[in-house]
């Protein structure tokens, strides 16, 4: 499976790389031949559906968990592969986990104490003083985890992960047990924190939209391996794959035939960029908010059979001659309870294709 | 891997009792089959099934009395049912055999109601037979089924005994036709307990005259000094054993279907009116009354009568540190192994390491008889070998190394309650999440340091409660004790075996109440595990 985008070209101050990482368990392939490379400072979000194998290559870059092939490079230096093995505890790389693992029987300073060990105590003291007040939890800073509310746990969390200055902080599905309006709050102090501080981050989410906002650069996986990478701009607006288009969009498919540079459907034609065989049948992916709607202008004529409110736009359900399923719609416009019947136009260009399954 | 040689250690004397069974002659099979095993076997059996029987109907009707009906006195009376489990057997047959004397308490009560002089006028029947035996083990068994009863009865029936309450069923029909058949396979563990205790116990069917295998193990080898014909009893029994256990896994064979079932919520119980509710309180505390106050009473009488005669011999404290130290060294040997195989369950998640974790806990089922018979064999044949080598090369006899110095008694408690302490380590470790000792590592710690820095805290509690239920069990331990202890060597425990086969009772009162005393503790660990949380 080559796509564009998958073979990174190598860049010369690389702070993390990884070649050809593999896994197995039992009969399934965790990872297979995965290759990245992370600058210092950059901001990584891996995406994929669950058991794509993203927290597998979280647990691998860590050390809690041994690749079968392939070698894992830090700082040029190799960290696991056929020559050598670094334990995770001297790696220096940070883990905040889904749940946290905030130890239960010490506070909050000393759960962040636990990683300065290494430190003569007065300084180590000072160093969790000044990292428990970076995330704003100075006063709590003696409370026993069960006594801080689930947001200060993450941040105790990253507080303790960032305290020993680690060269990578590795985050796994960080924001996903908090509060959906608690979640966006979190996310965005926790991600201005490490911009400030310039932490290479890789981050690990299910969520389309916290990757597409918190990443500089998204790495896509499906069944263990790297579907596409770039940034959120490149997946969103030019996925590589179906795959990668469904992840990110919940797109109109059409069936169609693929012809000069064109695809041809039951609603009109439409340009796009795709390497398919000429005269092959393929699926037109249309945006719902690419679609815009009227009740007099547009040459595709159709019926709506349902509508739904979510407040900044309407999604329409619109019966189209030639289609056996009904079109999708996302619109800002206002149409009058009773439209019965709308005309539709698809601008030619926002139009991708791919070859029919 | 030290989970590995832990394990070996603990599967030798089984495995040693395997091969000098077999070793036997044929015609000491025979021999025995002719004379001795006959009549053990029907015993046992007899026994077992009598016990079984018993203790299931006492233990599953006082887990539905206290959960289907709310009376005054209930949550008493939900934790003071468990504390006949602070009376060992051979406790209970040895109180008894004195309060149902022909000249005792019970019998001279009666027979001064009914205006009778001297007992050939009237007696009640012998309490030493198979039935008195029978009655004597299932009223301080019961706990075993009791337990694991109430508490299906709480978290797994509240649903569907709701729902079949509104669908019209009555209440007495509830227990026959939803509870009963839902609590089985909780029945059915705790009864396999239950005749795990009767297959170990040796002093009551010994006091009461009931011939079972293992009073005829110990008899073999004490009084004949046949380690093979020992061995080879102790191999029958060994097959019973497995029975049970068969038996017990067979049973449970729904218990996953019914824990997917489970539902967090408690059986709400049933308001009675308070004349019934009287009745109820006085129904439910007759098992307890039986099985441990009659008994504790009597203990606490006659150990004060004895302390006003005698005061605390100098023997008595000797028995006290004999009997404490034994049970600390080897309850501290126990939980160290039982972490070594706990851990390695953790550490190295794998067949391998589950394999060494169920060998190991084996010993459990495993009657004390037959783990010392095993334990003998082994050390005899060390001391042998050692005091041979020392002989030939040295020209010095060593003596018995093991077997004098009451290595092989820490020897035989570690191999039979290794599956308690292992037990109760790993379901402590089991709750700290993974994701610790990631987060321990990745945060500098070595796997060591993970350990005492993240687990050992962490599982402090669990150590401890483990720690506390083997200590109690090695100083109620008498059958391995008697086969093993060193020569005038006394606990608490073989003491009041040595006064009760005289027929001086009175004399180990003291030791008696001892052993209850410290058998309480457990019980209160208990009576908080399980309850509902409100």
């Amino acid at each position: 499976m080559e796509m564009d985008g998958t073979v990174a070209s190598k860049p010369a101050n690389a702070v993390l790389e990884l070649n050809n990482i593999s896994r197995r368990f039992g009969i399934t392939d965790a990872l297979r031949d995965v290759s990245l490379a992370i600058v210092p400072g950059e901001i990584i979000c891996l995406v994929g559906q669950s058991g794509c194998g993203k927290s597998s290559l979280l647990r691998i870059i860590a050390g809690v968990d041994t690749p079968d092939s392939g070698v894992l490079m830090l700082k040029d230096e190799e960290i696991a592969g056929p020559r050598r093995f670094v334990e995770p505890e001297v790696r220096n790389i940070g883990f905040v986990f889904q749940d946290y693992a905030l130890f239960p029987h010490l506070t909050a300073e000393q759960n962040v104490l636990f990683g300065l060990k290494g430190m003569p105590k007065k300084q180590a003291r000072e160093r969790a003083a000044e990292m428990i007040d970076r995330v704003g939890l100075y006063p709590l800073m003696k409370r026993y985890p069960h006594m801080l509310s689930g947001g200060e746990q993450q941040r105790v969390a990253l507080a303790r992960a960032l305290a020993p200055n680690p060269s990578i902080l590795l985050m796994d599905e960080p924001f996903s047990s908090l509060d959906r309006g608690l979640r966006e709050k979190v996310r965005d102090e926790t991600l201005a924190l490490l911009r400030a501080l310039g932490t290479t981050v890789i981050m690990v989410t299910h969520d389309p939209e916290e990757a597409l906002s918190a990443g500089d650069r998204i790495v896509l996986m499906r069944k263990g391996q790297v579907v596409q990478t770039g940034t959120g701009y490149d997946l969103h607006d030019r996925p590589n794959c179906p795959y990668a288009a469904d992840f990110f969009c919940a797109f109109n498919k059409v069936p169609g035939t693929f012809r000069n540079g064109r695809v041809e459907t039951a609603i009109g034609t439409f340009g796009c960029e795709a390497a398919l065989e000429e005269d092959s049948a393929a699926t037109a992916y249309i945006r719902p908010q690419a679609i815009s709607v009227a009740q007099d202008t547009g040459n595709i004529p159709g019926r709506i059979t349902g509508r739904l409110f979510l407040g900044e736009v309407e999604q329409l359900t619109v019966e189209v001659e030639g289609l056996t399923e009904p079109l999708l719609v996302r619109t800002m416009a206002r149409l009058p309870a009773v439209t019965a019947t709308v005309r539709l136009s698809i601008p030619s260009g926002s139009v991708l294709a791919f070859k029919a399954k | 891997m030290s989970a590995g040689l832990v394990t070996a250690l603990v599967m030798l004397p089984v495995l040693a009792l395997l091969i000098q069974a077999l070793q036997g002659s044929a015609g000491l099979w025979s021999h025995l089959i002719s004379t001795v095993l006959p009549v053990a076997l029907k015993d046992t059996v007899i026994l077992l099934c009598g016990v079984g029987l018993l203790a299931a109907v006492l233990g599953t009707t006082t887990a539905w009395l206290v959960t289907a009906y709310d009376f005054p006195g209930r949550s008493v009376l939900e934790w003071v049912l468990l504390l006949p489990l602070a009376v060992p057997t051979y406790i209970i047959a040895y109180a008894y055999l004195d309060i149902l004397h022909p000249i005792g308490p019970v019998q001279g009560a009666i027979r001064w109601l009914l205006g009778y002089s001297s007992p050939r006028e009237f007696r009640l029947p012998d309490i030493r037979s198979i039935t008195g035996c029978i009655i004597l083990l299932g009223f301080v068994l019961y706990p075993y089924v009791y337990i694991p009863t109430r508490a299906m009865f709480l978290t797994q029936t509240a649903n569907l005994i709701e729902a079949s309450r509104t669908l019209g069923v009555s209440r007495r029909r509830v227990f026959w036709h939803v509870a009963l058949p839902l609590a089985r396979p909780a029945i059915a563990v705790g009864i396999s307990l239950a005749l795990m205790e009767t297959l170990n116990d040796i002093g009551a069917s010994e006091f009461l005259g009931v011939r079972t295998l293992t009073v005829s193990i110990y008899t073999t080898w004490i009084t004949r000094s046949d380690l093979p014909g020992a061995a080879q009893i102790a191999l029958s029994l060994l097959f019973v054993v497995v029975a049970l256990v068969a038996f017990e896994r067979w049973a449970r064979r729904e218990q996953r279907y019914s824990i997917s079932a489970q539902r967090s919520r408690y059986f709400e119980p049933h308001k009675v009116a308070a004349s019934k509710g009287w009745l109820l309180l006085g129904l439910g505390l007759l098992p307890v009354i039986i099985g441990f106050v009659a008994p504790a009473s009597y203990l606490v009488t006659h150990a004060w009568s004895r302390f006003l005669f005698a005061g605390l011999s100098s023997r008595f404290l000797t028995e006290a540190v004999n009997t404490i130290t034994f049970a600390a060294a080897a309850t501290a040997i126990t939980v160290v192994f039982g972490l070594v195989i706990a851990y390695a369950v953790r550490l190295w998640p794998g067949r391998v390491s589950t394999w060494f974790y169920r060998l190991s806990t084996m010993g459990y089922a495993a009657p004390g008889t037959v783990i010392a018979i095993g334990v003998l064999i082994v050390l005899a044949t060390l001391d042998r070998l050692i005091n041979e080598a020392a002989g030939a090369w040295l020209g010095l006899s060593t003596g018995l190394v093991f077997m004098g110095s009451g290595a092989a008694l820490l020897y035989a408690y570690t191999a039979r309650f290794l599956a308690i302490s292992a037990g109760g380590t790993e379901a402590g470790l089991a709750r700290i999440p993974q994701s610790f000792d990631h987060a321990a590592r990745t945060l500098g710690q070595t796997t060591e340091g993970t350990f005492r820095y993240v687990h050992l805290p962490l599982s402090k509690a669990a150590l401890t409660a483990a720690g506390l239920l083997v200590f109690v069990d090695c100083v109620k331990e008498l059958p391995a004790t008697l086969l093993l202890r060193p020569l005038n060597f006394e606990t608490f425990a073989t003491h009041l075996y040595g006064e009760a086969a005289r027929g001086t009772y009175e004399e180990a009162a003291i030791a008696a109440l001892a052993i209850v005393i410290i058998g309480i503790f457990p019980v209160i660990l208990l009576s908080k595990v399980g309850r509902p949380k409100v």
